[in-house]
């Protein structure tokens, strides 16, 4: 009689533990990420439209500043870095179709990954949510990274480290030390996607970034293309880069749009409202709005017609 | 172990382990009110505290919300030949000449701008937001919403509902605060003329998240729909970050140039 009191005891005992362990790790009933989410850019334009030398907002260190004045963006051209992709940062600052789904166990059905699709330069984020821990601090890094998620008051929360130095898709750097949690936060058809990027090397705070999505029911790309190396102009074996002084970009900012180049450099004092009182008397505003290249492709100043509706 | 001892041990377990089930373990908050309770107050039923100081971060869209940008510059906005027509004819000037110089700091606009904002409770069913960044304030109203007022305010009357992402909405899995805006007077979205009406509607959507080193960040969502002055939603997030107290409060009248 203890024997069948204990084995009753035990499965039951087995099965709220499994119950509490899928708690945990798959999405509360109705909350479902799974879907094709279309980035909206309203948040954040100037990734769509980047300048070659446009820090604004970002809490660059003198590290990241330096390497800013340094940077080529000839770099993306060199064969050995051509099919390198972005990092994992991309998510939050990427222009990129959003496709969501979820990895099943075969026996059980439960949540063992959440996968982010890739896109032309991103290769798609797998964010695991079975418990594992992540590896030790010398296993090799790569793009992606590793990354686990857990769901934190119906929000999905994401952390991610292991990505090899990289960019904050064209805003900036960051070193292989750095880490990143994200949430997805879903409100009706919307999704909001929140980045916090912390980075002991290239950072002097912690940065956030966001973008905003909406789901969309037609279906869009959910994995990386192919990627072939091409002659793109620079050489193998070099690595494009300017001398300090010798960058020709660093005015180019200043003079379209009137900003200080104080501003243009980065820094953590501009993400705050009191930074204002500096730009104030410094400021020119432009008489009309001015468009380079990469902008007249995005749409230029903007206008009807201009942004894409998200197509149902 | 003798064969008791192992059956209370394995008992006394599982019921700690099916009462963590039933708490919801990890999923927190507080609620709304259930079964045949009276209704929660708006602050009785909150899941996060909003309320104190807090400082927007400029990290985004930054050369459109930390100055402002050139006339005729509507990137990223999916503004309509109407909205066109009245950006176009924008005039700082004619503004402030009508006492217009708050057109800029409207429901619609504010929680974009770089600016503090306190939280109090007003009472326990209104929620106040104050901003140092032209000195404005907004009412968030749980519960029956009141008579509509006759005239159009800056910041017009404000809809307040903790809301669940779940799909029963039921207690207790109110996740976030959801506010909804009407009856505003026609402002501006972006620095420099672009335009919303007074038909525009306000949705926004509060996220609370308390990060890994401590700091607490409030993330702000907002979707504006306007059928004259916008073609399709403009939906735009803004990041608070809570401070520990006011002593960075620093207030400033309306501007409509700067």
């Amino acid at each position: 009689m203890w024997r069948a009191a204990s084995a009753a005891a035990i499965a039951i005992l087995v099965v709220g533990y499994v119950g509490f362990a899928q708690g945990v790790n798959e999405a509360p009933e109705g909350v479902e990420l799974t879907g094709n989410w279309v980035s909206r850019s309203f948040t954040e334009w100037n990734t769509n439209t980047h300048r070659a030398y446009d820090f604004l907002g970002m809490p660059l260190n003198d590290a990241g500043r330096a390497w800013a004045l340094s940077h080529s963006e000839e770099q993306a051209s060199e064969p050995e870095r051509q099919c390198a992709f972005y990092s994992s940062t991309y998510f939050p600052y990427g222009f990129a179709p959003l496709p969501m789904w979820k990895e099943t166990e075969l026996r059980t059905g439960s949540t063992v990954a959440w996968v982010v699709g890739g896109w032309l330069d991103v290769v798609p984020m797998v964010i695991w949510m079975d418990g594992r821990p992540h590896p030790s601090q010398y296993a090799p890094h790569s793009s992606s990274g590793f990354t686990t998620g857990v769901w934190e008051n119906d929000v999905l929360t994401t952390y991610t480290t292991h990505m090899i130095a990289n960019l904050l898709h064209r805003r900036g750097p960051h070193s292989d030390l750095a880490t990143m949690t994200l949430r997805f936060s879903r409100h009706a058809d919307i999704l909001s996607l929140t980045g916090r990027i912390d980075d002991p090397v290239y950072l002097s705070e912690p940065l956030y970034v966001s973008r905003e999505w909406e789901l969309s029911s037609v279906p869009v790309n959910r994995a990386a293309v192919p990627c072939n190396v091409a002659y793109e102009g620079v050489p193998e074996g070099t690595v494009p880069h300017y001398l300090p002084g010798q960058n020709p970009f660093v005015e180019e900012t200043t003079k379209l749009w009137g900003i200080p180049l104080e501003a243009v450099q980065g820094g953590p004092e501009e993400m705050y409202p009191e930074y204002r009182k500096k730009l104030k008397d410094k400021y020119v505003r432009p008489d009309h709005c001015v468009a380079n290249a990469s902008e007249i492709a995005a749409g230029g100043c903007g206008g009807p017609g201009r942004v894409a509706p998200v197509v149902n | 172990m003798k064969k008791p001892q192992l059956l209370i041990g394995t008992v006394a377990l599982a019921v700690i382990v099916l009462m963590l089930q039933d708490r919801g373990y990890g999923q927190g908050g507080r609620g709304a009110a259930q079964g045949n309770q009276a209704p929660q107050t708006g602050k009785a039923a909150a899941p996060f505290d909003p309320t104190g100081y807090w400082v927007s971060l400029i990290t985004n869209n930054w050369r459109f919300r930390m100055v402002p940008p050139a006339k005729g510059d509507y990137a990223g906005i999916p503004i309509s030949m109407a909205g066109k027509k009245v950006a176009d004819a924008w005039d700082p000037a004619v503004d402030e000449k009508a006492g217009n110089e708050c057109k800029y700091y409207g429901a619609a606009s504010i929680m974009y701008q770089p600016t503090r904002i306190h939280v109090t409770w007003q009472d326990d069913n209104t929620l106040r937001m104050d901003t140092d960044a032209g000195t404005q304030t907004r009412l968030f109203q749980f519960g029956k919403p009141s008579a509509a007022p006759a005239k159009r305010t800056w910041q017009g009357s404000s809809a307040a509902v903790w809301e669940a992402r779940r799909a029963n909405n039921a207690a207790p899995s109110a996740r976030y605060l959801k506010v909804t805006t009407t009856n505003m007077l026609p402002g501006y979205l972006r620095k420099n003329g672009v335009p919303y009406g007074d038909s525009a509607l306000l949705t926004e959507y509060y996220d609370l998240y308390q990060e890994r080193d401590g700091t607490t960040m409030m993330i702000v969502t907002a979707v504006v729909q306007d059928p004259v002055y916008l073609e399709q939603r403009y939906i735009v997030i803004s990041h608070y970050k809570k401070e520990p107290d006011g002593s960075k409060w620093d207030p400033s009248p309306c501007s409509a140039r700067w």
